[in-house]
């Protein structure tokens, strides 16, 4: 059994009052009540204050570029499918520099827990629209407030037959690292879109913000079923459904593809010279 | 008499003539002869004008020349595009059957000097898609190849089929053979071959990607371009029995990134490219120099800038690919100049990779890539087992990624593969791998990924140098060149000169001692490359010092021939020597 001590405690660079400290600790919960010890975890992250998270744990970490965290995560998980791999990041990182694998990974639906810290706003970089901040909001880079419609991750997900889509709420981490459980244990990509408030920022979605918009998807919701779940996902205004929105593990995941990998991970295994002998002879 | 032949088989796109020029070239290796296929094919699917030259003999046969003494001229086009490059007794094979007016004319014109050939393809195969076993049959008989050789070449190539299919291509192939038999006086055969050894007949992309299987690559990531898709396609199919993943990328910043993820976890990984798509990848390979993961790039030239002349050949690319990343941190670039090469130094790639902890570059071009040759089986047991990381060490909770060491390179181990964690940053970090803004650890860091260039600098593969101890005149080349300037040079040794030739499969790092002392002892250096500005002169200059006296630059897409070469050299040098003279040996 691990605890989550085992996951450790560090100094962090975060603004007080940051919405992703409570992300942290939800993601360290779901860690220790998933019983995977850290040497288990691999968490692949871009740049970005949220893509720090996996510098403020003990476990593997791969802390890359700027919107890359899926594809490296990609090629993690696929040399060693025994890694449990989780990409940690944000709005900007991964629907903004990372969008074009952001659709591919929805696509592959390769076995990756993907943790998108969604504060609607750049905070790294200090406060520039990302691509969830809402249309017409002011920002610094923005005066005259954000020209683009504001892009809606969880129903992109949805609309491609993501296997998991939830979206969570920094203000409720025992209710996150539930999500977070359930998103790891699911076989397949999985994604847990954040509500995170960015206190230094975002002065328009803050904590209250959130706090009187969000909601608990009601029981009675069938996450297999496509129509309702394009339904609640398409709901981003006066009320933000939180939970489970589309569970549905009928599709393959992208490792199943590979019969390679059914012998298990890729290292660790020498070159085959009768192969490559029997290879020189199909060119003669 | 001339010791090689120049087949040129030229027509659209679409038309097969790919499948006729490999089965005349495994034919030809069959029965003894070497050959050097160049490829030539404009950027469309059908149409367009494609060329396929074997060159073929008694060895050796380094490059590619531009003479023709078989044309099958697969279309009418063929004929009047290349009929400055027919020799005096050149043959060329024609439809007989052409009604185009410009056909029939360009063929009249070769008829009047003995060279046009009629054959009747509607006649010997009824179907179209029989014309190229057609060619192949008379092409074969006008060589004087042994009928068994290419009957069951043929029987090979298309056992997978019917045997309904199988029989007609046979039927068509003796049909045509027959026909040739009849209609071959005034071609002369190649001249006997020594008895036949087996060979491997293989382009530059696949003996990259068998250098690759056979040093262990595990991971290949790749969105296809132009000419390196090759070999991604090679590993792809030999992806199961190999037991490797073979991905295309949605783009190649996500396949170097994959790579490089793949490399952390312990497969090692290779990706493809040309110069936009490495363009592309330039800030994953500085991610490769600051995490210190080894990866193995393929850099496939084409003419740039941005999409260039997408289907030809030059090497621009070599500023890119030293300079390429941001920041600075070592990096290895083996620049292959055969067949062989490609295969060797793909293999050496990847140990490279592993020792340095950090990306090695092999460059090739559309030339070498599309170049096919026959040469012996690779000698797998003179092959090295590439280094690879440990998976245990004995501390595994007092584990640190990039501990410091005496010469840099830290010891690596994998993630998930005991208690130990693995921690890479992007950023810069401190020994266990943690973002850190401490400007005396960045410093140290810094020292410690620059020292381990000096290992490689250590380890750098000496030019090869070809030709007597001292010489009057030295080319000096990288990359694909060698076999054009090798040939040149041994052509300008028969007349008399004192040619040397120093061939770089490694341009970076350099090492002087291995090389400047030949440098100042030439009378003249004169550096060939293909390119428009001289970049490895530049770069001897910069790095080593050493100005060559002159350089031969060709930058219009084309691959070298000994001919160019010459060419240049004889205005400088007055040697008033007609260039295809120099050819005849
Ligand atoms: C290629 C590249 N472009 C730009 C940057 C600068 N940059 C760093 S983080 C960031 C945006 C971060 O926003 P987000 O992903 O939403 O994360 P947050 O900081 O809000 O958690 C940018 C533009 C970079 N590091 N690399
Ligand atoms: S800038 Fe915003 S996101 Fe970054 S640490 Fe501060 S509050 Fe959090």
């Amino acid at each position: 059994m691990t605890t989550i001590e085992d996951f450790g405690e560090f100094e962090t660079a975060w603004c007080p009052g940051c919405g992703n400290f409570s992300i942290l600790k939800a993601l360290k919960k779901a860690l220790a009540d998933s019983g995977l010890a850290p040497h288990q975890v691999l968490l692949v992250s871009g740049i970005g204050q949220a893509a720090k998270t996996p510098h403020y744990l003990r476990c593997n970490v791969f802390n890359g570029l700027h919107g890359r965290a899926l594809p490296a995560a990609t090629g993690a998980k696929l040399a060693n499918p025994g890694l449990h791999v989780f990409v940690e990041s944000g709005d900007g990182c991964s629907y903004g520099e990372g969008g074009n694998h952001f659709l591919a990974a929805l696509r592959r639906n390769v076995d990756i827990t993907m943790l998108v810290h969604d504060n609607q706003i750049y905070g790294l970089t200090k406060g520039q629209a990302s691509p969830t901040t809402l249309h017409g909001q002011a920002t610094k880079a923005q005066p005259q407030g954000a020209p683009s419609q504001a892009f809606n991750p969880v129903t992109v997900a949805v609309a491609m037959q993501a296997g998991f889509v939830a979206r969570g709420f920094a203000g409720k981490p025992d209710h996150l690292a539930d999500l977070i459980r359930q998103a790891h244990a699911f076989p397949g990509f999985a994604l847990v879109d954040i509500l995170q408030p960015c206190v230094s920022f975002n002065k328009v979605n803050t904590f209250a913000w959130y706090t009187e918009r969000v909601w608990d998807i009601p029981e009675d919701h069938d996450p297999a079923d496509w129509s309702q779940a394009m339904t609640l996902a398409r709901q981003f205004g006066d009320r933000i459904p939180i939970g489970v929105i589309r569970r549905d593990e009928s599709r393959p995941t992208f490792e199943s593809h590979f019969p390679v990998l059914q012998e298990g991970p890729l290292f660790g295994r020498t070159p085959d010279r009768a192969k490559l002998t029997q290879l020189m002879e199909s060119y003669m | 008499m001339r010791l090689s032949k120049n087949i040129l088989i030229a027509g659209e796109a679409g038309q097969g003539l790919v499948t006729v020029g490999m089965l005349l070239a495994k034919a030809l290796v069959r029965s003894g002869y070497e050959v050097f296929v160049t490829q030539g094919y404009e950027s469309r699917i059908r149409g367009g004008h494609n060329t396929f030259a074997v060159r073929t003999g008694l060895g050796p046969i380094r490059a590619g020349i531009r003479d023709v003494d078989l044309l099958i001229a697969l279309n009418q086009e063929s004929i009047s595009l290349h009929r400055e490059e027919l020799t005096e007794n050149a043959l060329v094979l024609v439809d007989a059957e052409h009604e185009d007016q410009g056909a029939t004319r360009d063929a009249d014109q070769e008829a009047k000097k003995d060279r046009a050939l009629r054959v009747p393809f509607a006649e010997l195969a009824p179907q179209k898609v029989f014309h190229n076993i057609v060619a192949l049959g008379v092409a074969a008989r006008l060589l004087g190849l042994p009928e068994n050789v290419i009957t069951d070449l043929v029987r090979e190539t298309f056992a997978k089929k019917e045997t309904d299919v199988v029989e007609k291509n046979v039927n068509v192939l003796q049909a045509a053979t027959a026909w040739a038999a009849e209609h071959s006086a005034t071609f002369q055969p190649l001249p006997e071959p020594p008895k036949p050894a087996k060979r491997m007949v293989l382009n530059g992309n696949q003996a990259v990607a068998l250098g690759a299987l056979a040093a262990g690559t595990r991971f290949c990531a790749f969105y296809p371009m132009t000419p390196a898709t090759g070999v991604a396609l090679t590993l792809g199919a030999a992806a199961k029995d190999f037991g490797l993943v073979v991905e295309q990328a949605e783009d190649e910043i996500a396949a170097i990134n994959m790579a490089i993820g793949a490399s952390y976890a312990g497969a090692p990984a290779l990706v493809p490219t040309s110069g936009g798509g490495f363009a592309l990848m330039t800030e994953g390979i500085s991610l490769a120099g600051m995490t210190e993961t080894p990866l193995v790039l393929v850099l496939g030239q084409r003419p740039g800038p941005a999409t260039g002349l997408p289907t030809r050949t030059e090497q621009g690319d070599l500023n890119l690919a030293l300079y390429a990343g941001h920041g600075e941190f070592p990096r290895a670039i083996l620049t292959p100049g055969s067949i062989e090469e490609c295969f060797r130094l793909t293999h050496t790639a990847v140990d490279m990779a592993e020792r340095s902890q950090g990306p090695v570059i092999v460059m090739t071009d559309q030339y070498l890539a599309d170049t096919i040759q026959a040469i012996p089986p690779f000698d797998l047991e003179m092959l090295a087992e590439p280094s690879r990381p440990a998976r245990t060490c004995d501390e595994p909770h007092a584990y640190k990624r990039y501990a410091f060491t005496e010469d840099g390179v830290s010891p690596r181990l994998l993630p998930g593969t005991g208690e130990h964690l693995v921690v890479l940053d992007s950023d810069e970090h401190t020994e266990d791998g943690h973002i850190t803004e401490d400007l005396a650890i960045r410093k140290r860091m810094v020292e410690k990924r620059l020292g381990k260039e000096r290992k490689l600098r250590e380890a750098a593969l000496a030019p090869t140098y070809i030709g007597d101890e001292q010489s009057d005149l030295l080319l000096i080349c990288w990359g694909s060149t060698l076999g054009p300037a090798d040939e040149a040079a041994e052509i300008l040794r028969k007349e008399g000169c004192n040619v040397g030739l120093l061939h770089f499969r490694q341009v970076w790092p350099l090492r002087p001692e291995q090389f400047l002392e030949r440098l100042r002892q030439a009378r003249e250096t004169v550096c060939v490359e293909g390119n428009a500005t001289g970049q490895f002169a530049g770069l001897l200059r910069k790095d080593v010092g050493f100005s060559v006296s002159r350089s031969i630059l060709r930058y219009d897409g084309l691959p070298f021939t000994a001919a160019d070469i010459l060419r240049e050299l004889n205005i400088e040098t007055g040697r008033a020597q007609e260039s295809h003279e120099a050819m005849e040996r």
